[in-house]
């Protein structure tokens, strides 16, 4: 592998200017003639907008301009869209409101924008909006699920009755049915799936630029995927034409997919550019990205296992009311379905399945991708049900999951999903083994006679990344494609630029994808620069979610990479006056194999610029681009069994002990995978245990601040012991199915199965504070 | 944030004198509340007058039966105080679990019971070890300076200058954090006074903030140990409720959190 190749935990590039206060964010960024953007948000969930007065605010101190939500619908500035279109049972379409970027009459949830206030200086922005008089007129809210879909609820857009947005299924519904009426045992379990607020480190921040000389735009966002902001900017809000509009993501701080949406605020900010004939700057602040940034989660659920009297399961039955909030967000959607219900069957043979999801609208703010998106909220399911059914059962829970593992591969589930390869059990034996599952009994019952209630649970998850391909998901309703562009090229002196369409806003990509060509071409990684994030520079990209950037991303690399190192060995047998087949590459060489001829990449690079000497008919140049598009998803599983103590007189949770073995492939840099399990599971464990965003019936956000809102810290999280076990995926060269979203996808589940197991009552909600245990335990 | 006028006096009676030159002055303290409600524009003060860099107001004394701690003495401070871990082990240990670092770095015994949040861990010590607040004008007993949520018996512009403690026989302080914000979801200090007397305080409990505890008082007069709680109830009325615990939960932990501050205690 060499010390910087595939393989090597290489330390991060990038870090050097992060922890050195170096990173050039959006915020950091100063043009001259900036101005300030500062939103008047709605205090109210669901009102009419009567009136705004502008007179007294509009000659304050450094006033540029007011905008209202009016004024945007005037200028025919297009609503947001969503990206992926969703079929009812009844064969109608989703029932989408309209959703415009600053609300003209009807605002929705609590810190919708009605109007901007653009000043030369933030403080003057928000002088000025205090002297903003907005009328508003209060309508009752639908604030959860339950208040949303009972008779007589309010309605949120005319379009969606009783506020539903679409009843979708999946699967056979009377096969399954038919399974479980042969059933020897069913499971029942009701599951509230915990909404959740992303919280990146950076908030959310825009700077629109309009040149009014050369008619064009520039913005730079905090984005995971300039490119698709760009085309989503032009050919659906008619802001800018694409070729006119260049979008900057630079260092981003952290998205956890809150970024991949196109907001309100990124479209207000390019638009008042022009308006204002000044460039214009918004960053939010902690209290609006509590607001206004799309949440995650948020689900009820019904769900039945059925098995026979060998404990076989023969049929999953699922019913699931997602919240969407108040507007479909860009790629929502999809997440409660295709995301979601396509991963009931887990790691089980599972024949029969049968997944219906009602999603609905609520007076809250819109709810899309979070880490995992979907996913989560499926194996939360799964997991749940496989543990409430070996306790109902009185089996173990280990040996039950064992029984109904899926081990011949490929294998394809009732719910679309062809999984392609994996080793199941191998996982959970490499998991029972770090924690010594058989000694737990031994363990519990010490414990026991101290007092304490200890519990252990297992999660034994399985997620689909990089989802693909284009076609399939094209044939699903998606509005884009979901492969991955990228261009090397080799600079005339022998160094390398690598351009991706994926977007790092913490992953690490400026190592791992240098990485790749250190593999290949034995340069050292400091030769070689990861371009990305400028629409200018890079030609298309759809960026990075859904642990995409190594199976996708990467492999667009590699195949470009592939057609640079065909012309570099044929330059290079040129020049040694070799056939092409016997040049092999070793440590930045190229040689001809069994002699000691050979002749350096530089001088190779060199040769392709000056093109004194190249072969006949050959181009100049050494550039080569590739778009990739996967064959199908990469599907990472794992098992995760985490031990831990109740305090029964406080209800307060301990950790003994997590274990996560985890199955990604082949990793590039097992370093920073480390680091993306760790971050994984503290959000697993934060959902479990911590985070819940919460909002009255009034639809008031209660949770929207770091007061109230339980991030998780270093001290609630225990020392994580990782494993790993591999078989490599077939579906990409590298092998490789990505590990950024696996730990929140399987830890909850885990958390909640070990904690009910200590305090021996099954009905425990998340978040599990110490107050709900609490109660769990003594009512 | 709202423009303001930032002032560091010398002295508490210049202080006291700013303070009245200003139409809306506000002492700062730490400034771990003034700071983030000025920030959002919550609170507008005129003038701010920073009272952190009064050497008067800073120190730590212990003579005899009393601990005396000057009022802009950080948290870090106290923890640290060889007097403080002599005389009153259970202040060093309250606040060495009060908030993180960087706010112990910051914060003031005299910020914190000025502020008086209903959650703040020093206002159980108070009212717990019967200390005595004295400022620029007079003595207060604890029992008489706390007023509520919020609220204290300090006048406008009086300034807080120490905290007189008895050292007591006995004394152990345990709280249950708030899972958020890190204050006392629910914290119990208890006293065991030179005279025999008990005393115990409960923070993060009540509707009214700091409050006795009188049913534990007497269980533990009757026998100071955490075993003559098993049999004790602490009503629920009038507790506060909300996503994080409710009534009835702050009821046990008062009681919990008791027993374990009296096995601290010894």
């Amino acid at each position: 592998m060499g010390v910087e190749g595939i393989g090597a935990s290489v330390v991060r590039k990038e870090d050097r200017r992060f922890i050195t206060g170096k990173g050039r964010y959006v915020d950091d960024i100063k043009i001259v003639g900036l101005t300030h953007a500062h939103f008047i948000r709605s205090p109210h969930a669901h009102a009419k907008v009567k009136s705004i007065d502008t007179s007294a605010a509009k000659d304050m101190p450094g006033v540029v301009g007011i905008l209202t939500g009016q004024q945007i619908v005037d200028d025919k500035v297009g609503n947001l869209i969503c990206g992926w279109a969703i079929t009812s049972k009844d064969g109608t379409g989703m029932k989408m409101g309209a959703w415009p970027a600053m609300a003209p009459e009807i605002v929705r949830f609590v810190g919708q924008a009605v109007a901007v206030v653009i000043a030369e200086t933030k403080n003057q922005a928000k002088d000025a909006a205090e002297a903003v008089v907005v009328n508003y007129e209060e309508f009752p809210a639908a604030a959860d699920i339950r208040a949303a879909i009972k008779q007589g609820a309010p309605q949120l857009h005319p379009e969606a009755p009783g506020n539903v947005i679409y009843d979708w299924t999946i699967g056979d519904e009377a096969a399954t049915e038919a399974a479980f009426k042969a059933a020897a045992n069913v499971v029942s379990l009701d599951i509230t799936n915990n909404r959740l607020v992303p919280n990146a480190m950076e908030p959310r921040a825009a700077i629109g630029e309009y040149n009014e000389a050369e008619e064009h735009f520039t913005l730079y966002t905090t984005s995971q995927n300039p490119h698709v902001a760009r085309l989503v900017l032009s050919a659906f809000y008619n802001i800018a034409p694409e070729h006119k509009l260049r979008v900057v993501a630079p260092d981003v701080g952290g998205g956890f997919g809150s970024k991949i949406f196109i907001y309100p605020e990124e479209m207000v900010a390019l638009w008042a550019s022009k308006k204002v004939g000044r460039p214009v700057k918004w960053t939010g602040d902690r209290t609006e990205a509590f607001l206004t940034d799309a949440h995650g989660r948020d689900h009820l659920t019904n769900a039945e296992l059925a098995l026979d009297a060998n404990n076989k399961i023969t049929g999953l039955r699922v019913k699931t009311y997602a919240n969407l909030g108040a507007y479909m967000s860009l790629f929502s959607s999809s997440v409660p379905t295709y995301l979601y219900a396509t991963l009931l069957s887990g790691q089980y043979n599972i024949p029969n399945i049968f997944a219906e999801v009602i999603s609905v609208y609520t007076n809250t703010t819109p709810v899309d991708a979070y880490r995992g998106a979907g996913r989560p909220e499926a194996s939360f399911v799964v997991e749940r049900l496989l543990e409430t059914a070996a306790r109902q059962l009185k089996v173990d829970p280990a040996e039950l999951r064992r029984k109904n593992f899926i081990t011949q591969f490929p294998h394809q589930t009732p719910v679309i999903m062809a999984y392609d390869i994996g080793d199941f059990g191998a996982s959970l034996d490499s998991a029972m083994k770090a924690i010594d599952y058989a000694g737990f009994p031994a363990r519990k019952a010490k414990a026991k006679s101290e007092g304490k209630l200890r519990g252990i649970g297992l999660s034994c998850y399985i997620e689909a990344c990089g989802i693909a391909p284009s076609k399939a998901v094209g044939s699903l309703g998606a509005g884009v494609g979901l492969w991955e562009s990228a261009e090397v090229r080799v600079n005339p002196v022998g160094t390398i630029e690598i351009l991706t369409g994926s977007h790092s806003h913490g992953q690490g990509h400026e190592t791992t994808f240098c990485q790749l060509v250190a593999e290949r071409l034995g340069v050292p990684i400091s030769q070689v620069q990861i371009v990305h994030g400028d629409t200018d520079k890079v030609q298309f990209g759809m960026g990075t979610y859904g642990s995409r950037s190594a199976a996708v991303g990467l492999t667009a690399i590699l195949k470009a990479m592939e057609k640079v190192e065909a012309k570099a060995k044929k330059i290079a047998a040129h020049a040694l006056e070799a056939s092409e087949s016997d040049i092999v590459i070793e440590n930045g060489e190229f040689k001809v194999t069994g002699t000691d001829k050979s002749i350096a990449l530089p001088i190779v690079a060199l040769a392709a610029y000056t093109a004194h000497n190249l072969p006949d008919g050959m181009e100049p140049g050494l550039k080569e681009g590739a778009f990739y598009d996967p064959t199908n998803f990469t599907f990472p599983a794992g098992a995760y069994i985490c031990e831990l103590e109740v305090d029964a007189a406080t209800g307060k949770t301990s950790f003994i002990n997590f274990v996560a073995a985890d199955d990604f492939g082949r990793l590039i840099n097992p370093m920073i995978v480390e680091g993306q399990v760790h971050g994984g599971l503290a959000q697993g464990i934060g959902q479990a245990l911590l985070e819940g965003a919460a909002y009255d019936s009034s639809g008031q956000l209660l949770t929207a601040s770091f007061m109230d809102y339980a991030m998780p810290r270093a001290d609630d999280l225990p020392s994580f012991k990782l494993n790993h076990t591999t078989t490599l995926c077939p579906g990409n060269p590298l092998g490789v199915k990505g590990c950024g979203e696996a730990g929140a996808i399987g830890a909850s589940a885990a958390v909640i199965n070990a904690i009910t197991d200590a305090i021996g009552n099954n009905k425990l909600e998340m978040p599990a504070t110490p107050d709900r245990v609490w109660h769990a335990i003594h009512g | 944030m709202y423009e303001t006028i930032y002032h560091r006096p010398s002295s508490v009676d210049e202080a006291v004198a700013l303070f009245g030159k200003g139409s809306d002055s506000k002492y700062l303290a730490g400034g771990h509340t003034l700071i983030p409600v000025m920030k959002q524009r919550l609170a507008a003060p005129s003038d701010v007058i920073d009272l952190g860099k009064i050497k008067e107001l800073i120190g730590i004394e212990a003579s005899g039966d009393t601990l005396t701690i000057k009022a802009a003495t950080t948290y870090f401070d106290i923890m640290q105080s060889a007097d403080v871990k002599k005389s009153i082990p259970a202040i060093a240990y309250l606040t060495s679990v009060l908030g993180d670092p960087a706010v112990r770095y910051r914060g003031t015994i005299g910020g914190s019971i000025a502020n008086n949040d209903p959650a703040a861990d020093f206002p159980a010590a108070l009212v717990s070890l019967g200390a005595t607040v004295k400022t620029n004008k007079r003595s207060i007993t604890a029992d008489d300076f706390f007023k509520g949520l919020f609220t204290t018996a300090l006048e406008d512009g009086e300034i807080i200058t120490q905290v007189s403690f008895p050292v007591p026989a006995k004394a152990g302080y345990e709280k249950m954090r708030h899972p958020a914000s890190r204050f006392a979801l629910t914290g119990v200090f208890v006293t065991k006074t030179k005279a025999g007397d008990v005393r115990v305080a409960a923070t993060g409990a009540s509707q009214n903030g700091v409050m006795r505890v009188p049913v534990i008082e007497t269980a533990l007069k009757a026998n100071w140990s955490a075993a003559a709680l098993d049999s004790v109830k602490v009503s629920d009325s009038g507790m506060l409720a909300d996503i994080h615990g409710s009534a009835a939960y702050r009821a046990n932990l008062v009681k919990v959190m008791a027993q374990r501050a009296v096995t601290a205690a010894g």
